[in-house]
């Protein structure tokens, strides 16, 4: 058992898939000889080559697209997005070319690329540097759309993001790149596309994915205090959300609440919300909350602290809901 | 920062105050011959001219090669006819029509090796034609019956590609990927990639982007621009201060033009910029200055924005007729050849508009078809919600 930040774990993810597969490629600004501006990619060209860790031209369209040839070639390639603010001038390849290649093609050209993107505030960051833009992708049909939130999985999903088919969206919390975790090296991994369980608990359901999972643990903990058992759901998938575990949870605790860092209108929140109500309409015993960011443009680095869900506001929600 | 009271936008009618060579875009009306660097290696009378440094690019095409290359030329054009006429019968939703732009596309394409591979844009049926995809496979596109039947692999022809330019980056990708495997160099299986653009195409950001990735790289991509003087009515000073050819320059490797309705030089000049890119000194600018002489598509009206005059100017240099009369002319090719060139295209063009009306409609299982390589619980379940439904109107 090996004790990893969520930065070395992927590191180590990337370095088990590009031992594994010739074809797997690393590619993006600065992630050779500086190793990524997190270091996420530290140390891979100085063993993998100018060839498999390329540091590109500064364009993200150019990354993406000659991805989207590499993939259409045969290779494996796993793109670098510096911070999710910057992926907007790749967004139409990913949308237009990555996303729609195998439809068009009818499953002829199959584009396995992963784009990883570091996602989300906490870190006193200028603009753009600090959204949380996954819905925007989920959106878009044809990707596949994950997001990690320990080191564990982060080991594991990078490396079956890659091993994966389908284009693949992957979505790292920054906040939380050092923060330490035991990894299983051995371990059978829980499938990429599935939720998991992370904290059993008989009261209400927390769901939540990325950076807010610690957030909603550490509700469940203070929760404790007033007497509420909080079952705790990491999502993982996001496109496509596996929401059987949140289902099965719901029919038994009878609440919900959805912790995200995006915007809510029209957010991955809002489409558990959703399917929620469709699913376990009588087994609910409130309704269902979100809480999230606000449906603004991520603020000043000053403000994020009351921009971004807390352990007061994951609280609240839940008072609110037992309240009910 | 709010502009100063006094300033006042400048009208159209200002003259450029930086004139200079650079300013003047050779060859943008009908007129214009396309500049003194021009490769032509046959005149629009028909008359073979020599070129030291293309020549032996176009040794081997002796009578029987030029026969096939003009069956080529007349054949695409006759289909492309067919295809305009069945979306005005209303079988297709939609055509992009090449009248015009023949020469340059089967010059390319029948320049191409069967291990190069191709990524087109929407017009390129004439490339289409030279690796092979028989012309039937285009109409579903075009019918809305699916995105392109063939095989992209097997033919060396990726799909079309509808958002412009996007296809300069993934060909370039992709033959970074041949130089990765090893695949450029003198050997005989070396490889070459050539993407296909248009004029309007030089002001998107992924072609500016392919050229830089292409040049870090060394990829082995021959960029061919098909200058066809419109970006639907956006003419090219629109687009370029400078002749097109001539950004390669900025990049770091070599522009051309050609002229794009002379099939032997098209045919030369791509011979020359794959060989270029097959052993290692690529990527490769080829702007091909021809003339798109029917609409941007059947949605679109040129009458609106050029003048007719242009449109005949450009018939003087079509790309046809200066092959057949080279061919009866110089070469003495005799009425029967060409007789059975139009017998051949009459027998395409009537397969093609049967092929077109028999095509069955694909049926909802299409719309959740390979969405994803390895499936999806919601699509999955979409699919078997959305049939039950479909069928539950069965006998009614």
């Amino acid at each position: 058992m090996a004790v990893l930040t969520m930065a070395k774990a992927i590191n180590d993810g990337l370095r088990a898939a590009m031992e594994r597969d010739p074809k797997v490629l690393v590619m993006g600004e600065d992630v050779g000889k500086l190793g990524g501006v997190f270091r996420v990619t530290d140390g891979l060209q100085k063993d993998f080559g100018e060839q498999r860790v390329l540091d590109t031209p500064l364009a993200e369209s150019g990354i993406i697209g000659t991805a989207v040839g590499l993939a259409i070639r045969g290779f494996r390639p796993v793109c670098e997005i510096q911070f999710d603010g910057f992926v907007f001038p790749g967004y139409d390849q990913i949308v237009s070319q990555l996303a729609k290649l195998h439809f068009r093609s009818q499953g002829r050209v199959p584009v396995p690329v992963v784009v990883r993107i570091p996602f989300g505030g906490g870190i006193g960051a200028v603009e753009h540097h600090s959204e949380s833009p996954e819905a925007l992708f989920a959106h878009v049909a044809g990707l596949k759309v994950v997001a990690c939130s320990n080191a564990s999985d982060a080991y594991w999903m990078i490396q079956q993001a890659i091993e994966s088919d389908d284009p693949v969206i992957f979505f790292e919390p920054k906040r939380r790149y050092w923060e330490k975790a035991e990894v299983d090296l051995a371990a059978t991994p829980t499938p990429l596309h599935a939720s998991r369980v992370v904290r059993p608990g008989s009261s209400l359901t927390l769901a939540g994915y990325g950076p807010v999972l610690k957030t909603c643990l550490e509700a469940a903990s203070a929760a404790e205090a007033d007497g509420h058992d909080l079952e705790v759901i990491d999502l993982r998938t996001l496109s496509p959300l596996d929401l059987g575990p949140v289902f099965d949870s719901v029919r038994r605790t009878g609440r919900l609440v959805v912790v995200a860092e995006a915007p809510s209108e029209t957010s991955v929140a809002s489409e558990v919300c959703a399917r929620v109500q469709e699913e376990c309409f009588h087994s609910l015993e409130a309704p269902v909350l979100r809480v999230t960011g606000f449906d603004t443009p991520y603020p000043p680095s000053k403000c994020e602290e009351d921009y971004l869900p807390d352990l007061d506001r994951v609280l609240d929600a839940v008072d609110r809901s037992m309240g009910w | 920062m709010s502009a100063p009271q006094d300033w006042t936008p400048p009208t159209s009618s200002t003259p450029s105050s930086r004139p200079g060579p650079d300013h003047v875009v050779a060859g943008l009306k009908g007129t214009d011959e396309g500049g003194a660097d021009l490769v032509q290696l046959l005149t629009p009378e028909g008359e073979r001219v020599p070129d030291p440094r293309f020549d032996s690019y176009a040794a081997d095409v002796d009578v029987e090669a030029l026969k096939d290359l003009y069956r080529d030329l007349v054949l695409v054009r006759r289909f492309d006819r067919e295809g305009n006429a069945l979306q005005r019968q209303g079988q297709l939703g939609i055509w992009v029509p090449l009248l015009g732009q023949e020469a340059a596309q089967i010059g390319a394409g029948r320049a191409m090796a069967p291990q190069d591979m191709a990524f087109p844009s929407y017009r390129e049926h004439g490339v289409a034609w030279a690796r092979g995809v028989d012309p039937t496979e285009l109409l579903g596109i075009f019918r809305g019956t699916d995105h392109g039947s063939w095989d992209p692999k097997a033919t060396g022809f990726h799909l079309y590609t509808i958002v412009i330019g996007n296809q300069c980056l993934n060909a370039t990708g992709y033959a970074m990927g041949q130089k990765f495997e090893g695949k450029v160099g003198d050997g005989p299986d070396s490889e070459a990639t050539i993407c296909f653009f248009g004029d309007g195409a030089t002001s998107q950001g992924d072609v500016h982007e392919g050229f830089v990735w292409a040049a870090v790289y060394d990829a082995p991509v021959v960029f061919y621009c098909q200058n066809n003087q419109w970006a639907i009515s956006e003419p090219t000073e629109r687009q370029t201060r400078v002749p097109l050819y001539k950004r390669a320059q900025g990049y770091g490797f070599d522009g051309i033009r050609v002229d794009g309705n002379d099939v032997l030089a098209c045919l030369a000049v791509t011979r020359w910029a794959l060989e270029e890119c097959r052993t290692g000194n690529g990527p490769v600018l080829i702007e091909a200055f021809t003339y798109r002489m029917d609409a941007h598509t059947t949605s679109d009206d040129p009458t609106r924005y050029r003048l007719a005059d242009e449109l005949e100017l450009w018939k003087l240099k079509d790309p046809i007729e200066r092959v057949r009369v080279h061919l009866v002319r110089s070469l003495g090719v005799e009425p029967e050849f060409f007789d059975g060139v139009q017998a051949e295209s009459d027998a395409l063009a009537a397969r093609f508009r049967q092929h077109c009306v028999d095509m069955p409609a694909p049926g909802p299982e299409r719309m959740f078809s390979q969405v994803y390589a390895e499936g999806s619980p919601a699509v999955d379940a979409q699919r078997e919600a959305f049939l039950a439904y479909h069928s539950s109107f069965e006998g009614v």
